[in-house]
């Protein structure tokens, strides 16, 4: 027994681990039941601790075959992200979606049906994913797709590992020209000036803003917004245009934003805020960026989630509809800064159309925002909770550490749809998460 | 660009794959052998598209020592390098009861190493140049009752790769020894291993690496090993056949 947490370092609860490397012994495994699969941890909250045992998949790795005509990689659940990076892009391809961290699994990424910054554009993971192969609570392993096992196969995207544990998937890469990114940035002062500017670069590959969700009154909201290109060698320097798929090595490479802070209080966030936003006014305009910096500018400060200390943190992250934004994310970001909670990282993205079963996203605005796991910040997230509800919104799982169950039900109809099919599958007891015992899934 | 060919002796355990892992990592083909080599077909995909290396696979029994030459002569190019991580630790009790346990753990552990790393330094000798890695193991530092029988051939195997090097040393061919201590793989799955003692099978893969770039003689992974084992090492005997450690 060791304790488990998950990548906010709360909740914290005593696990029994098992690491199998073979399919058999996988199925060992999870033959008692009320297991869940863990991939690298990079859920906040409790998703991947087992009600039981919690299965590590990191020693079911292997990639299997790639095909460098056309981008197909078939690999086990366990493969980060980080290495099909390492692999594949000196060869001109790159993750299709790819989360904030590259420390992340296959079978995670799959699990969370993550979004990236191009989800207005080419929407989550699921749309790259051609199949999966997933077993059973007896061991089995079904292989599905879009039409064959489709049921198994739509609800497992997205299922956060309780319809049976991702074995090994068939994904479609995307061709990039260059390692880089060609970053236009724009400094917004106010919510409405964001919204706005998203709305009209539905056209940019890449967009996210960062929000300044300690500033109020008429400059409530306001931002940096990030669009993103990728680069191609003639746009680059010579030197980067000579090998495009090389990026400087990253001891030599600045960290994006140095950490002025010994602690993490409203005071320090505020400085933070204030500077980061006028940092990014100063620096506004045209850059280009490695593809590391661009989308994983966090994974250059190792063990940044140990900047909350030893009692951990927690992210918000919900959804709002199109047509409830605006009010929506006022009421959000109003709520937080009235509450001096002011979170070190706020995260603001437009989301394009999703069709799928139990996923995340919809087409509308996320918001994430994080917040030391506190009394005080849980009752402010009950707040903000509420928002959510009577504006449509819907919750992040792979986030979640502390929602209600109420709460997951009220704002989605999908998760009593999601129960029933569990059923079906025979992975009610079979696989069980800390979260999905707490969310009553 | 392949920077050389490296062999690897044992390529079915843990430390082994890390190893694979490294060397790849650094532009080496690999060579992986093992028993019922069809096995480490995975492996060998996933090494090649990971790394961009070419990697073969070649059956390989160290107890079968009749069959080592004709081992080497087959390998499609003699290797630059050969990391050897063949070991037994059997189970202590049943190697005390039981000969041919312990026969096995001892041929398995030492003689089996030993005769195929012998074989390949004097080809290597013969044509003027090679690097030779043993990874054995703390538990031939001193005898203990938990582990005496494993031990004893670790022992043995931390000899002869003193002595190899030694030969070899005039002769421009490297041996490293590598003592690792404990390390969290399937042989130790199940123990209770301290944490702060016990290396990953990635760190040992990267000691094995910068040892072999710096020309270590003899690595301990963690070094925290070293005082532990010279500790052991400077107890006197009759205090240490009381002790229980």
């Amino acid at each position: 027994m060791t304790d488990l947490s998950g990548w906010g370092g709360f909740p914290s609860h005593p696990a029994t681990l098992a690491n199998p490397v073979t399919q058999a012994d996988l199925a060992r495994a999870i033959a008692d039941g009320a297991v869940i699969a863990r991939g690298n941890g990079r859920a906040y909250g409790d998703s991947a601790i087992g009600l039981r045992k919690t299965v590590q998949m990191h020693g079911l790795n292997h990639m299997i075959s790639f095909d460098r005509q056309s981008g197909f990689l078939v690999a086990e659940a366990g493969v980060l992200l980080r290495d099909v990076i390492t692999a594949f892009l000196p060869h001109g391809w790159f993750p299709p979606v790819t989360p904030g961290t590259k420390f992340v699994t296959l079978g995670g990424m799959i699990a969370a049906d993550v979004h990236g910054k191009n989800h207005h554009k080419d929407g989550s993971f699921r749309n790259f994913v051609d199949w999966l192969d997933v077993m059973d609570a007896s061991g089995v392993v079904h292989h599905c797709n879009r039409t064959q096992n489709a049921q198994l196969f739509e609800w497992t995207i997205g299922g956060m590992g309780l319809t049976g544990v991702i074995l090994r998937a068939g994904i479609r890469l995307r061709p990039v020209p260059s390692a880089w990114i060609r970053q236009t940035s724009q400094a917004l002062p106010n919510l409405d000036a964001v919204i706005t500017a998203f709305e009209g670069a539905d056209a940019a590959t890449y967009s996210v803003a960062w929000i300044d969700c300690v500033s109020r009154g008429a400059s409530l909201g306001r931002s940096i917004l990030m669009l993103g290109e990728h680069a191609t060698p003639d746009e680059l320097s010579d030197d980067a245009a000579r090998y495009p798929f090389e990026i400087p090595d990253k001891t030599k490479r600045t960290v994006p934003f140095s950490m002025p802070f010994s602690l993490l209080n409203s005071l320090s966030v505020r400085a933070f805020n204030g500077l980061y936003y006028w940092n990014g006014r100063r620096n506004a305009g045209i850059s280009f960026v490695d593809y590391d910096t661009y989308f994983y500018p966090l994974d250059a400060i190792l063990g940044w989630n140990k900047i909350y200390g030893r009692r951990g943190f927690m992210q918000f992250q919900c959804v709002l509809p199109l047509e409830t934004a605006r009010d929506g994310l006022r009421a959000l970001l109003k709520t937080t800064s009235l509450a001096g909670a002011g979170s070190f990282l706020a995260v603001l993205k437009r989301f394009g159309p999703q069709d799928s079963a139990f996923s995340f996203p919809m087409l509308g605005y996320t918001l994430a925002l994080d917040f030391p796991a506190t009394p005080g910040m849980i009752a402010l997230m009950r707040k903000l909770d509420q928002i959510t509800l009577d504006h449509q919104g819907r919750f992040y799982l792979a986030k979640d550490s502390r929602m209600a169950p109420d709460t997951l039900h009220a704002s989605d109809p999908r998760a009593a749809q999601f129960k029933q099919m569990r059923q079906e599958f025979g992975a009610t007891d079979a696989f069980q998460s800390k979260q999905s015992e707490r969310l009553f899934l | 660009m392949s920077k050389g060919t490296m062999l690897l002796l044992g390529a079915k355990s843990d430390i082994g794959r890390a190893v694979a892992h490294r060397f790849a990592a650094a532009g080496y083909d690999i060579q992986l052998a093992a028993r019922d080599s069809d096995t480490l077909e995975a492996t060998k995909t996933d090494l090649a598209l990971r790394h961009n290396i070419a990697v073969t696979t070649h059956d390989f029994d160290v107890l079968q020592t009749d069959t080592h030459a004709g081992f080497v002569d087959a390998l499609p190019a003699l290797p630059d390098i050969v990391v050897c991580a063949i070991g037994l630790m059997g189970d202590q009790i049943a190697n005390e009861q039981d000969f041919e346990a312990a026969t096995r753990v001892m041929r398995s552990t030492y003689e089996g190493p030993a005769h195929i790393l012998g074989l390949l330094a004097n080809r290597f000798d013969a044509r003027g140049a090679g690097q030779i890695v043993g990874i054995s193991s703390v538990a031939g530092n001193r005898g203990r009752a938990k582990n005496y029988v494993y031990g004893s051939a670790k022992a043995g195997f931390t000899a002869y790769l003193s002595g190899l090097r030694n030969r070899m040393a005039k002769r421009g061919i490297h041996v490293l020894t590598v003592l690792p201590g404990f390390v969290n793989t399937q042989m130790t799955a199940g123990m209770d291993l301290p944490e702060k003692l016990t290396a990953e099978p990635e760190e040992v893969a990267n000691a094995i690496f910068n040892g072999l770039r710096k020309g270590r003689n003899i690595i301990y992974v963690r070094s925290i090993w070293f005082v532990i084992m010279t500790i052991i090492g400077s107890i006197p005997e009759r205090i240490f056949k009381k002790m229980n450690i």
